[in-house]
């Protein structure tokens, strides 16, 4: 490629950039409108009200609430179980591994649509209540493969060398996890509960078909476009858009420093 | 003895899960399939299979539809992503992470929210069409929601990420010798790209594609929150089938249809592509 080329790449790059930004930047802009109809699509001026009377619509904030408890709560569980499966798969050769290995793979792969339709379907014929409880099984369920192939990465690239110089220098089973094997696979770990955080706060269509009566933020967002989006759901938006971009530029610094 | 159980040990806690939320949820659905009934009177097994030919036969556009929008969309995502991850794999030097971390932005923001802010920002009198309008470029009566073109961009712009993920980590890995031994062999820049680069980046396409397509040919936020009546796709006949007519065997049936089509998709897919086995190339 020649430099020339690389530019025009470049300049598309940036293009395709600024095409994705766009509705983030709209999004994050239509907080700060100080409209008065119920569509929040005309600018009208700027304010900064609809940041002051953020948790003015109890029934959205109640919405948040519930997303992020599920979102804790979930990825708690989701996290235990995930790593376990990630070290087993990394780290022993087992009958079943392979079977293991195209669960977590179907588990990805598989519509959400499907999996949200399967588990209504079940919690139907059992005449499962729905509410917050399915809604965190259901999305312990989707994220478990996504943390066990995070972690099941960092375990295969282990030395296991190190975890038997443990043994012959007298640790117990328990005390070689503990200090020397998860400490190593630590950061595969964090990736995969962080994995598993952003996909249960985010999630749309399975929590559609388990929850109930419980509204989450996304359900309570698109519930919204029938009557207006009010711009409070701009600024929660906004302001989760910002922690979420500023916990992967903290990622992204680190990893240049342990680099450099 | 114990060491050799502790692997089955830590699956377990995880598989269970699995067995309980992922598969039995599954077979119950293609037991419901058959079933007939309603949710007052209760439902009964019978085995009845038109559920299955009856919703063939009355959404089976719908299907068509839904695998048309996600070949549609799944392309664009292709070709909107490979020179961008081709750019970052090669060029962007130390400067990698900074721009994949601007691809990945939308990641950031809810999937209903983007979808939502579009909305925004294609709006009648938004601040696009609004302002243009205004201008006089375009009439008063020309709108870009409830169209085609809304619901396929809204998906491209909403699954991209998946697709550049994929084909940025293979371009990644790489190894810049094979290109230089490609030039030294006096191979053309298409050459070396034909021969080269795009066949050891395929595993990344492929995976790419399959994520995309599978996630674009079962959504409906799309299509009804952008689209408009012309536009609905298999997603939204079954959220309908559960939510507003309570038909649990025909969206259980018409559900598991979808289900069998894409996976069938997927391993001619990977047939025709020439992937050896489908799994090691979607690990990847």
């Amino acid at each position: 490629m020649s430099a020339r080329r690389g530019r025009g790449l470049q300049v598309y790059t940036w293009i395709l950039v600024g095409w994705l930004v766009l509705p983030i930047a709209v999004m994050i802009l239509f907080g700060f409108n100080d409209t008065t109809t119920r569509q929040n699509f005309v600018w009208e001026g700027f304010t900064l009200k609809w940041y002051a009377r953020l948790f003015e619509k109890p029934d959205l904030t109640q919405a948040l609430v519930n997303s992020l408890f599920i979102a804790v709560l979930s990825t708690a569980v989701t996290t235990v179980l995930g790593t376990l499966i990630g070290l087993a798969l990394g780290r022993y050769r087992f009958r079943g591994k392979g079977l293991s290995n195209v669960v977590l793979f179907a588990a990805i792969s598989s519509p959400e649509l499907v999996m949200g339709a399967s588990l209504l379907s079940m919690f139907v014929t059992l005449n499962v209540p729905r509410g917050i409880g399915t809604v965190v099984a259901a999305h312990v369920m989707f994220s478990i493969a996504f943390v066990a192939v995070t972690v099941r990465a960092r375990a295969a690239g282990l030395d296991p060398a190190l975890e038997e110089a443990a043994a012959d220098l007298g640790a117990t089973r328990w005390e070689t996890f503990r200090l020397v094997t998860l400490p190593m696979i630590m950061p595969g770990v964090l990736a995969g509960a962080l994995l598993a955080f952003a996909l249960s706060i985010d999630d749309f269509v399975i929590t559609n078909f388990t929850s109930g009566t419980t509204v989450t933020f996304p359900l309570w967002v698109w519930g919204s476009t029938r009557t207006g989006t009010p711009p409070q759901v701009n600024v929660m938006g906004t302001l989760i858009f910002a922690i979420g971009v500023l916990i992967a530029i903290v990622n992204v610094v680190a990893a240049r420093r342990r680099k450099t | 003895m114990r060491s050799r159980l502790t692997p089955y040990l830590m699956v377990l806690p995880g598989g269970l899960w699995l067995l309980a939320f992922f598969a039995v949820p599954l077979v119950l659905m293609v037991s419901f399939s058959l079933m007939t009934g309603n949710i007052i009177e209760g439902f009964e097994q019978v085995f009845r299979w038109q559920n299955y030919t009856e919703g063939l036969e009355l959404y089976g556009d719908k299907f068509v539809r839904s695998l048309w929008y996600g070949l549609l969309a799944t392309t664009a995502c292709l070709l909107l992503a490979y020179p961008a991850a081709a750019w970052i794999a090669f060029r962007a030097g130390s400067r990698k992470s900074v721009y994949l971390l601007l691809l990945l932005l939308p990641f950031f923001v809810s999937f209903i929210l983007r979808t939502v802010s579009w909305k925004f920002v294609l709006a009648d009198n938004g601040i696009v069409l609004g302002t243009l309008k205004g201008w006089g470029v375009l009439p008063d009566g020309f709108h870009v929601l409830g169209t085609t073109f809304a619901v396929i961009a809204g998906l491209t712009y909403n699954f991209l990420p998946f697709m550049v993920l994929p084909i940025y980590v293979a371009l990644e890995r790489l190894d810049p010798r094979v290109v230089e031994a490609a030039q030294d062999l006096y191979a053309s820049r298409t050459q070396t790209f034909l021969r080269v680069v795009l066949p050891l980046s395929l595993p990344g396409v492929f995976a790419g594609v399959v994520m995309t397509f599978v996630p674009v040919s079962a959504d409906y936020v799309n299509a009804d929150v952008l689209g408009g009546p012309d536009n609905v796709m298999i997603g939204n006949v079954i959220w309908t089938e559960y939510f507003v007519n309570n038909d649990y065997p025909t969206a259980s049936a018409l559900s598991f249809t979808m289900m069998a089509i894409l996976l069938a998709g997927i391993f001619l897919y990977a047939r025709a592509l020439g992937t050896e086995d489908v799994l090691e190339a979607a690990k990847r």
